[in-house]
């Protein structure tokens, strides 16, 4: 895995395209095609990339450093809740709250972090579930904050650079959130690539002999943490940005399971995996329970038992083997 | 203050006792196939599903319907075991086994809700355990009584077999070191089904006996596991008295915290859950591993 990402990031195809740059250019296509298939329903494509932001925050320190975590919702809702109560005070603009809610998660990451990435295996497990479990219990509490089991609402964003409205159809929010998931997807690209985040990869695959040379890691997975903190916190700006509601659902057990089961759908320890996990995932969900909520769960509890059965590695090597073979197999045949 | 304080202890004790008759199957699968089962809590349901179509449909006694909800989530748990699980015994990292597992469950909630329907399923119980017994300083109902009762025997007779029988000494052995145990000729296949269907089996009778604490309905299966899963982790996977001793920390937590400030929900629960993996991260009377 290590070796196949760091030969494909690290050393550019014949053509020297920089990845960030063919990075934005598929991100760019993807969004069109989005936008092309669902033109009436670009509420749904939001919802889609705040979540898609959860789960690449995840696979930065599930993927990356080798943290298993059931609680990472409640970085993502408390920025959301973060967002929504500042917007509700009066700071409407919609740039500035995006900061904000990076800031909490940062903030909420960090704390976290340092809880959680303390221990290994299932005290680790239980830990994140026992923070997540926690912000809930106290989301459901702090009504004056949260809004309790209403949900915070009425919030309304200004004008992004005082220009553009949001408007009805979303469309408005569809770009910017296209745009602020492109800049965080590139930035990520750096990141995990720097030696920070190839330290963090070296932690993940051995503990002992990172530490052997000289790494210290309970700093890094904190900061990594950190790190993924504000990418939940964007996402979850995004949320309370685009919908102008936060609810208890932003912090809950479900939504941290669901983001664990995209990112291993798509393949974990890879941004693109968490990508295509995350939007396979919720183009499948809004499909098949539109049809019946309960047959959906039938249909994603068979389709998580067919990918460890049959691509336990996740649909991204899966797709690249495939394609290696089918291309290998037309070479051969001209 | 006194009778607070013993109410508070009563409920917690039974609220515990059926904790632990469910978590201690996932426990043993923990400390021998080291399997985190997500999908525990669905094994429960069914038993439970069963029970009460047993009692209600079917008409048959209360003991008779424990049996046939135990015996019968065994039945229908052991093709999965046959299909899935053994493709995760002891050697696949945590993730897949996470991913596997919710899979399961969530096709086992998928299929409950499509046969008997999103209502919660009551089990009707016999007149003996469904009045109030008068322990002197309060009424109690006698069902939980015999949730207590339930749980002392489960403890006790897990002890005679783990402790005491042949196939716990090669239960052990497995634990312990089970390539080892392999090459001395002990069949580790066989025990893991049979220890498989010992847990599913605790999960069942669990599931049917706390269903008054915890009502059966198709999202049993998912709003239930953490806490089982934090029973284990508390307890130290694959340890009886830990998971007692964490079954009735937790369920003192729990009631403690409804019992005085009840809109907090979960929070002291989950306060009591932190406080304790930071002290004791193996679990109360877990092994390093």
């Amino acid at each position: 895995m290590t070796d196949r990402t760091l030969a494909e990031d690290a050393i550019p195809a014949r053509i020297a395209i920089p990845v960030e740059l063919r990075a934005v250019a598929i991100m760019l296509t993807l969004a069109a095609f989005g936008y092309v298939l669902f033109p009436d329903d670009l509420a749904f494509l939001t919802r889609l990339i705040s979540i898609a932001l959860l789960v690449l925050s995840l696979d930065l320190v599930t993927g990356y450093s080798g943290v298993a975590t059931l609680g990472h919702s409640a970085i993502f809702g408390v920025s959301a809740y973060a967002v929504g109560n500042l917007c509700l005070a009066g700071q409407s603009d919609p740039l500035l709250l995006l900061v904000a809610g990076a800031l909490a998660g940062a903030l909420m990451g960090l704390a976290s972090g340092a809880l959680i990435t303390r221990f290994k295996g299932l005290p680790q497990l239980v830990l994140s579930i026992a923070v997540g479990q926690l912000v809930a219990a106290l989301a459901n509490k702090l009504s004056g904050l949260t809004g309790g089991s209403d949900g915070l609402s009425g919030i309304s964003p200004g004008r992004v650079f005082g220009i553009y409205a949001f408007d009805i159809y979303g469309r408005t929010g569809y770009v910017f959130s296209v745009a602020v998931l492109i800049v965080v997807f590139v930035v990520l690209l750096r990141i995990v690539r720097s030696p920070f985040g190839l330290l963090c990869r070296a932690i993940k695959d051995d503990s002992l002999r990172a530490r052997m040379i000289g790494a210290r890691v309970y700093p890094r997975l904190v900061l990594m943490y950190g790190v993924s903190g504000v990418v939940a916190g964007i996402g979850g700006s995004l949320a309370a940005i685009n919908t102008g509601v936060v609810g208890l659902d932003s912090v809950s057990f479900e939504r941290s399971a669901e983001a664990l089961v995209m990112l291993v759908l798509g393949g974990a320890g890879s941004l693109w995996g968490a990508l295509i996990g995350s939007i396979v995932f919720q183009v499948f969900e809004h499909y098949v329970s539109a049809a019946n909520p309960f047959h959906w769960m039938t249909m994603v509890g068979a389709l998580l038992i067919a990918v460890v059965l049959f691509a336990p590695k996740g649909l991204l090597p899966l797709a690249i083997s495939l394609t290696g073979r089918v291309a290998s197999a037309l070479r051969s045949r001209a | 203050m006194l009778r607070t304080s013993l109410s508070i202890g009563l409920d917690a004790i039974s609220y515990g006792m059926v904790l632990f008759i469910i978590s201690i199957g996932l426990s043993i699968m923990m400390g021998l196939m080291r399997v985190v089962n997500l999908a525990h809590g669905a094994f429960s349901m069914i038993g439970g599903y069963l029970a009460s179509f047993a009692l209600k449909s079917a008409g048959l006694g209360y003991p008779l319907a424990i049996a046939l909800a135990v015996l019968g989530t065994i039945v229908i748990a052991l093709p999965i075991e046959f299909l899935l699980y053994r493709r995760i015994y002891r050697k696949s990292d945590e993730l897949t086994q996470l991913l596997l597992t919710i899979g399961i469950a969530f096709v086992i909630i998928g299929v409950a809700n499509y046969l008997m329907g999103p209502t919660t399923k009551s089990i009707p119980l016999p007149a003996m355990l469904s009045g109030p017994v008068d322990l002197g300083f309060r009424m109690i109902p006698a069902h939980r009584l015999f949730a207590v009762a339930c749980g002392v025997c489960t403890a006790g007779l897990l002890w005679l077999l783990i402790d005491r029988t042949g196939f716990g000494i090669r239960l052990r052995a497995a634990v312990d070191n089970g390539d080892m145990a392999e090459a001395l000729g002990i069949k580790t296949q066989i025990l893991f089904s049979a220890t498989f269907a010992l847990a599913v089996g605790l999960a069942a009778f669990g599931g049917v006996v706390g269903a008054e604490l915890l009502p059966i309905e198709p999202f049993y299966a998912l709003r239930y596991m953490v806490v089982f899963l934090v029973v284990v982790s508390v307890g130290g996977a694959g340890s009886i008295p830990g998971a007692v001793a964490a079954s009735i920390l937790l369920g003192l937590a729990d009631t403690t915290g409804k019992y005085l400030a009840p809109e907090y929900g979960e929070f002291f629960f989950y306060l009591a859950v932190i406080l304790v993996v930071f002290l004791f991260p193996n679990g109360l009377l877990g092994r390093k591993h």
